[in-house]
């Protein structure tokens, strides 16, 4: 269990997962970054700069609050919130987003691209951009465009240029592809800021290290609140960045079981859900070999999530690698259940909840009744639902 | 016939001449018209055909090929189609036949039998833009058991000790990019000669250059300096907006054809 955390070795690979799967233009540019970040992590200016910008500027460290009136609701284990929801834009996603934007005027570029899904990262990167400088075009497909109007309205007040992809499905997977292309022509001049633990080496890595200081938080808080590790920790998974930030700071922890919680859509046909951990197959997609969701031929996967930000067909790479091992138990909550949750946090807790973040809860929730109340379970609550209340409202009134 | 890429290259250089290497995606705009054309492709002057599989997430290619890749999959274009067409034509051709194919399709369905299919069906060779040179020995191996042959890519940010390690796990030529960037037209011929020149220092094999090459004075100014040019954007798009994407595809071709250079 110990060589959990070593991962990734030089060659980007979380035991067979990882890697780099791009086109040649790319690789000096990641061989850059890669050097580039070796370089920072060890720089006592960059890790105080850093700090400092999560401290004064994101607000870290986020509260880790117990949720007493679910707790009573549920009637099984302690549930604990660590409320990434209130740093800065309201998601973990600028966690990596201050840390990239740091490393990028390290490396002296001077423009951003990133792509988006439900608007999170996007709004992060254009923050972080406009905080350093920067200037920042965000890839975002049509359908999301259309799903999360507020966030492109928000990336726009913060003077960052949104590029709609028509493309595709177009959702997140199109415009990653988009900026990709953008990337392959503007390498000398452009960082591309990955919003999570997926693409090729080393950003699974870099991501995963710039999120760890949700984990980190959370263990320090739970050293003093609960007495040490809490028995469970639940975090949803898109492309994994929120997981990964929390999971990887108790992996070491092996009393300490993890939950990753995957969209299962409508239904768990292909094309209907979006949970490549627990119902696709190795295969690579947008630079390395993870889970993914393809035909028998390689194509990605239609997929389908009420969330944005989980409508993925592909995950990070370390995920496999937790899941292979064993370390990490994977499951799904359907679009409803997600939804129930996010109303149940909403009236018990004055907690308005991400629809992504939405599945940790409907999960944790059944965990929890299992459970004993002298136990404990923290859920990553990713992200504020702030951006989801009028595709709330339309999924709600189609339900009818 | 085993190793029809090298024998290809060898005959030409033999005969002091270049080669064309025109890219088509297959099953665009239809599975009838890459049946057709490959051989209009052959009588106007090509030497090798690269034909690209379909992939929902070409990365690496433009609005015109992806757009094209995009269209031959909802009309149900899959690498068995290619392979069963690829077989049909075979015996009516001496072209050499590669497949563009990204690594995302050979992983799915695994190495061994992608391989196998390929060489059953008479492709000669892969293309395989995005595989991870750190594992690309095992299909380089497994590709020239069959006589096929596998071509890497060389970037212009690739390194010196880069351009010895693709070199070295190549084999029939190296697939060497004439830009940074996707797939595209462009306006003005690329300036290659000298990191053709460096190139050379690192690998005797052949050396064919796309991305961007889309006239016959784009052709004349990189078979000046490399053994072939690879068309494709400039290609697929004439075939996509003609009546008859095949004579299109002839006529044109057979003007890129036409200022091949001579090897001096």
């Amino acid at each position: 269990m110990t060589t959990l955390t070593t991962v990734p070795d030089e060659a980007g690979r979380f035991g067979e997962y990882g890697g780099r799967y791009v086109p040649e233009t790319l690789v000096a540019a990641l061989d850059q970054l890669a050097e580039q970040y070796q370089q920072a992590k060890k720089d006592p200016k960059f890790i105080a700069e850093l700090e400092d910008l999560l401290k004064n500027f994101v607000g870290r460290p986020t509260p880790l609050t117990h949720a007493k009136r679910l707790t009573e609701h549920v009637g099984g284990a302690q549930i604990y919130l660590k409320r990434e929801d209130l740093a800065h834009t309201g998601a973990h996603k600028i966690n990596n987003t201050i840390g990239q934007g740091l490393l990028t005027v390290r490396m002296g570029k001077k423009r951003v691209i990133a792509e988006t899904g439900a608007g999170q990262h996007g709004v992060a990167t254009a923050t972080a951009c406009a905080h350093f400088g920067l200037e920042c075009e965000v890839y975002m497909g049509a359908e999301d465009v259309r799903r999360q109007s507020l966030n492109v309205f928000r990336m726009k007040l913060l003077g960052a240029k949104v590029i709609v992809v028509e493309a595709g499905s177009r959702t997140l997977k199109d415009a990653t592809n988009e900026a990709m292309r953008d990337w392959m022509g503007s390498v000398e001049n452009t960082h591309y800021i990955l919003g999570s633990v997926v693409g090729p080496h080393p950003f699974p890595m870099i991501v995963r290290d710039f999120q760890v200081v949700i984990g980190n938080e959370c263990r320090e808080q739970c050293d003093r609140d609960l007495g040490g590790p809490p028995n469970i920790i639940v975090a949803c998974v898109g492309g994994g960045s929120n997981a990964a930030g929390i999971f990887y700071a108790f992996i070491d922890d092996v009393d300490t079981k993890l939950v990753g919680v995957e969209a299962g859509g409508r239904s768990l046909k292909l094309g209907n859900h979006a949970a490549p951990l627990c119902f696709g197959e190795p295969g690579v997609l947008h630079g390395s070999l993870s889970y993914v969701l393809q035909d028998a031929f390689g194509q990605t996967a239609q997929v389908h999530s009420c969330s944005a930000g989980l409508d993925y067909p592909g995950v990070g790479p370390e995920h496999s690698y937790w899941k292979d091992e064993g370390r990490v138990e994977y499951t799904t909550v359907s679009d409803d259940e997600a939804l129930n949750a996010f109303s149940l946090l909403s009236e018990l807790e004055g907690i308005m909840p991400a629809l992504e973040t939405a599945h940790a809860i409907a999960a944790a929730i059944k965990i929890a009744k299992a459970m004993s109340p002298q136990q404990t379970l923290v859920i990553n609550l990713s992200g504020r639902g702030d951006k989801d209340v009028q595709e709330v409202a339309r999924l709600i009134e189609g339900r009818g | 016939m085993p190793d029809r890429i090298e024998g290809i290259f060898t005959e030409l250089l033999a005969e002091g001449r270049t080669a064309l290497m025109p890219f088509i995606t297959a099953g665009y705009p239809s599975m009838k018209v890459t049946e057709s054309v490959i051989g209009a492709l052959e009588e106007a002057g090509a030497h090798i055909i690269e034909l690209g599989i379909p992939f929902s997430d070409p990365i690496a290619d433009g609005p015109v090929i992806a757009a094209s890749m995009h269209q031959a999959l909802l009309s149900g274009v899959t690498p068995k189609s290619v392979f069963e067409l690829v077989r049909k034509i075979r015996p009516t051709t001496e072209l050499g036949l590669i497949a563009m194919v990204s690594d995302s399709i050979i992983e799915r369905i695994g190495p061994e039998k992608f391989i196998c299919d390929a060489a059953d069906a008479g492709i000669d060779g892969l293309i395989v833009p995005d595989i991870d040179i750190l594992v690309a020995e095992k299909l380089r191996d497994l590709a020239a058991d069959r006589g096929m042959s596998f071509s890497l890519l060389i970037a212009p940010t690739t390194s010196q000790e880069r351009i010895s390690q693709i070199a070295a796990l190549s084999t029939g030529f190296v697939y060497v990019l004439a830009r940074v960037g996707i797939t595209g037209e462009s306006h003005s011929p690329p300036d290659i000669a000298p990191r053709i020149d460096l190139i050379r220092q690192h690998t005797n094999l052949p050396i064919a250059v796309g991305f961007g090459i889309s006239t016959p004075q784009h052709v004349a100014a990189v078979t000046e300096v490399a053994d072939a040019a690879i068309v494709g954007s400039a290609l697929v798009r004439r075939m996509g907006e003609s009546d008859d994407a095949v004579i299109a595809a002839q006529a044109f071709v057979s003007d890129l054809a036409g200022s091949l250079c001579a090897k001096t």
